[in-house]
């Protein structure tokens, strides 16, 4: 069995808001062993980026982070304090972010930054964070490397931008990486470099990768294993060939629905789509959170919390009242298994 | 289990228990204007200071002008002196003129002089400022330039010239004040309309042809009438306070008129032993300018909650 | 960078040009400049002889363009009251009322700054509520009226301070946070919006995510962003307080440019006036020139474009 690196068990972020208070993650586990690529998918505010940013333990002030396991390579970073998270983030652990227009500081050069997070842990010399910079550069594919490093951020563009950043978040040889949807805000042929960009080194590194995203066309192409989230739970998960063959939640069907597959997809057939919008996630909500939308609920299914529970195959599992084969059924039925 | 799987009709969730109950924007307006303890505060006290003002020659007990130099410098009635009365509560001047009808004459001169000037410059700030702003090109150029030429001509300085060489009144201090305290209305109603202009309803106005004029006055007013009326407050307070200090310096609003900034200048020269000659007329200031700046803090903070930060 | 510097440069020449014709033109506002000069007791004889002294029965075209180039070698006219060069009045003065400034804007800025970065860092508790607290107090106090507050209680009660004169760095304590504690609202405002802004931004944190030090993702990569707009409001608020220098200086009796302006005012000492506000323009727009230098210099987007 391969190393594990981070293992994520019962993981809850609630939100204190006016009218009470937000579950935004809500009993979210998963794990991401040495080399692998875990991509978490889901609509927007279903509670990714705060997962993500909950194991680096950057959440806003007033969130309220709770898990029974969080462990980075073994080292329990739940109760890590913020002495040691600081002295783990960007050495063993990295994040590359949405909004690469932003992500760096304006006013450094993207030397000066780059190497700042090298020196920050490990005692080298400039000159040496200098060369593993322009080595980092020349890795993610920026060209005169040495010449970019005493360039401004608003000299690059948005795609560049994002190979610095990961360039940056390299500079320590992390083991694992959270790259939190890092092409949403990039052009449409950018992305895909980026993205193919990132499997790349993360195979070469062999660093765990989380990859944040709804993209299901990238993470079909890259992802080993995949959690899709729904409202603040993972619904599914499994290997990529699991979840994307075998759907077995509805919302998972519905999703792989409402895209195009080369070869399964029948001709001049509509796309399928899901009513309806997420739930509001304020107050307490004992019940299936997709019920509301789903074409396949009953009276149960509003009858209390749906826990997680196995498929057929191992390490395949789903949070549904249906059994396997009625899910397979389903699924075959809409044409996406 | 699996016929119940094609019931579509199933029992959807409940969600009345999780529906919050939306108060109306109005509703929320109030509460927020009730809720924000610097805007009541500032409404009140302004609210009462305009009553005495209004009310000046109703409630003062004497002639803020009648000289008596037999009962010159009474201290007010906190102060353990026999010399103390209730018929001057809050004692008399160096002329034994009476102090509070004094300081309640004075509230119609800081509040004449602070919303005249208010009102001239606001006048000439907004007008070149949503100018610039709707405009650009060279008549935004142009304003910048004539901001930028104002800004650096020390406020206090020219003022003083100006009214040493045109001669002073009442008047003359309120012309020099709108016409030198304008920058700021510019400033900010030219960041505002450009801010507005770029919005698509205006796009919209102009598509369907409405004219310049009913763009600027049905369209973006009403959108920086709030900015508008939050620099009307603060220029109000800066306009009182030149006037003071203006007075304060000989220059301003001339003797025996019971302007505080005089007031306190009159009472410099007693300070070491009447600390109070000056004590009193500044606290009113004091007073003023804070209900007047609370009130223009709270409504911006109760018409634009996002910004409060 | 270059192309920056020389259109703001070219731009604060015409502001400069623009206020000297105001200035110049001011002597005109009270009528005839030279019966203005020749005081009430003078004849007709003594204001022709002004007139042409002054050169005031030329036209006034030329007049102002007489004036400009004495102006700008350094004659700024002669003061008919003390009988001098006003150049030579002005300059022995001006050092004064800048070390009044400068002490004044360092007050002003050593207690905004902290006050507003600490502000930001826990906004709505204690501290940021004391900020705003002293915030709106400070914009209220006419800052004649805290001098004299502040003459009574540590010149007069306490016996702590001198209450007038320029001798010694004591005598510039009061009138340095008379003066300065006008403008600390503002500061405290702009920097404390700045950090909000600056520390709920991306890159911060980005800067957490490396793992920095809170104090160098604080003070290197916060502050050094939120501190760009600051730079502009000092240098506006310092050529503020000069103007403003005039009420402190004739209350602590400070003999500086303050003081000698309020007395021109008194004397219609008009060429004194004039060289005055003239002075404290051209050196407001020399500072909001270098602030926009500076501003470049700090950000890069400005710089390197």
């Amino acid at each position: 069995m391969a190393e594990r690196i981070l293992e994520v068990e019962n993981l809850t972020v609630d939100i204190p808001v006016g009218g009470g208070m937000l579950h935004a993650v809500q009993g979210i586990s998963f794990h991401v062993d040495k080399g692998e690529t875990l991509c978490i998918v889901g609509e927007s505010g279903c509670g990714k980026s705060l997962t993500s940013l909950a194991v680096m333990d950057l959440l806003p002030k007033k969130a309220i982070r709770g898990a029974n396991k969080l462990e980075l390579g073994g080292e329990d970073i739940l109760n890590a304090g913020e002495r040691r998270m600081s002295d783990i983030r960007g050495n063993t652990m990295g994040m590359i972010f949405q909004e690469p227009m932003t992500s760096l500081n304006p006013a450094y050069t993207i030397g000066n930054q780059m190497e700042e997070a090298l020196k920050r842990h490990r005692n080298v010399s400039t000159r040496e964070a200098r060369d593993r910079a322009i080595y980092l550069l020349e890795k993610v594919g920026i060209t005169a490397a040495a010449s970019r490093l005493s360039q401004y951020p608003h000299q690059l563009s948005g795609g560049l931008r994002q190979r610095v950043m990961i360039a940056m978040t390299l500079m320590c040889g992390p083991n694992l990486i959270i790259a939190d949807e890092p092409t949403t805000a990039l052009d449409v042929t950018i992305q895909a470099q980026i993205l193919l960009l990132l499997a790349e080194l993360q195979r070469e590194f062999e660093m765990g990768l989380i990859l944040i995203t709804h993209d299901l066309g990238v993470v079909a192409r890259i992802a080993d294993r995949v959690a899709v989230m729904y409202a603040g739970q993972v619904v599914e998960q499994g290997t990529a060939d699991q979840v994307f063959n075998r759907p077995t939640h509805p919302y998972t069907q519905g999703l792989l629905d409402c895209i195009p597959i080369p070869g399964k997809t029948e001709r001049n057939k509509p796309l399928g789509s899901i009513p309806g919008i997420v739930p509001s996630l304020v107050g307490a909500f004992h019940a299936c959170h997709f019920a509301e939308r789903c074409q396949y609920a009953f009276a149960e299914c509003v009858k209390g919390d749906i826990d997680m529970r196995p498929a057929v195959e191992d390490g395949h599992e789903y949070r549904c009242l249906l059994d396997p084969e009625t899910c397979r059924a389903n699924a075959q039925k809409r044409g996406v298994a | 289990m699996s016929e119940a799987v094609q019931d579509t009709n199933a029992q959807k969730p409940p969600i009345a228990d999780r529906t919050i109950e939306e108060p109306s924007p109005a509703e929320r307006a109030r509460k927020r204007m009730f809720g924000h303890f610097g805007f009541m505060f500032g409404a009140i006290v302004l609210l009462g200071i305009l009553a005495i003002a209004f009310l000046a020659p109703l409630i003062s007990p004497h002639d803020p002008l009648d000289q008596q130099l037999a009962r010159k410098l009474i201290p007010p009635i906190w102060h353990d002196s026999p010399k103390a009365t209730w018929v001057h509560p809050l004692g008399t001047d160096q002329f034994g003129r009476d102090y509070l009808s004094r300081l309640i004459h004075g509230s119609q001169i800081s509040l004449l002089i602070g919303f005249a000037a208010m009102l001239i410059s606001g006048v000439i700030g907004t007008a070149i400022g949503v100018a610039a702003g709707y405009f650009g090109g060279k008549v935004d150029m142009v304003v910048n330039f004539v901001i930028t030429t104002r800004l650096s001509l020390p406020v206090v300085l020219v003022a003083l010239a100006v009214v040493s060489l045109v001669g002073n009144s009442l008047w003359i201090v309120i012309c020099v004040l709108g016409l030198l305290i304008w920058d700021r209305f510019a400033v900010v109603m030219r960041s505002t309309t450009q801010q507005v202009r770029n919005l698509d309803y205006v796009a919209a106005a102009q598509a369907i042809g409405c004219s310049t004029p009913r763009i600027i006055f049905a369209e973006i007013m009403p959108n920086i009438v709030n900015n508008l009326i939050v620099v009307a407050t603060v220029e109000m307070a800066h306009a009182i306070i030149l006037e003071a200090a203006l007075s304060f310096l000989g220059l301003g609003v001339q003797p025996p008129a019971p302007s505080w900034g005089l007031m306190i200048a009159e009472g410099k020269n007693h300070m070491l032993f009447d600390p109070w000659l000056v004590g009193i007329p500044g606290t009113a200031l004091f007073i003023l300018i804070l209900s007047i700046n609370l009130l223009g803090d709270g409504m911006r903070d109760i018409t634009a909650p996002e910004n409060r930060n | 960078m270059l192309i920056y510097a020389l259109k703001r440069l070219s731009i604060a020449l015409l502001v400069a040009v623009t206020v000297s014709l105001l200035t110049f033109s001011m002597i005109y506002l009270s009528g005839d400049p030279a019966m203005a000069l020749a005081g009430e007791s003078a004849t007709q004889q003594d204001i022709e002889n002004i007139r042409r002294v002054y050169g005031y029965d030329q036209p006034i075209i030329v007049q102002y363009f007489n004036w400009l180039a004495n102006a700008l070698q350094g004659d700024l006219g002669h003061s008919h009251y003390l009988k001098t060069e006003v150049s030579n009045v002005i300059f022995a003065r001006l050092p004064v009322t800048m070390t009044l400034g400068a002490c004044a804007l360092g007050f002003a800025l050593c207690l905004s700054i902290p006050l507003g970065v600490l502000a930001a860092m826990r906004p709505n508790t204690l501290i940021d509520r004391f900020a705003l607290t002293l915030a709106v107090i400070g914009q209220a106090l006419p800052s004649f009226w805290f001098a004299l507050i502040m003459i009574f209680l540590f010149g007069v009660s306490l016996r702590w301070l001198p209450i007038t004169g320029s001798a010694s760095w004591m005598n510039f304590i009061m009138p340095s946070i008379a003066l300065g504690y006008y403008v600390t609202p503002a500061v405290m405002r702009l920097t404390r919006a700045g950090m909000i802004e600056v520390l709920s931004s991306d890159y911060i944190r980005t800067a957490r995510a490396k793992g920095l030090r809170p104090s160098v993702v604080l003070f290197k990569h916060a502050l050094r962003n939120a501190i760009i707009p600051v730079v502009s409001l000092a240098a506006v608020q310092f050529g503020f307080m000069l103007g403003g220098s005039i009420v402190i200086e004739t209350i602590f009796a400070i003999n500086g440019l303050g003081q000698l302006a309020w007395e021109s005012i008194l004397r219609a000492d008009l060429p004194m006036m004039q060289a005055i506000v003239l002075v404290l323009s051209c050196f407001y727009i020399v500072l909001t020139f270098l602030a926009d230098l500076l501003n470049a210099f700090l950000d890069p987007r400005i710089r390197v474009s």
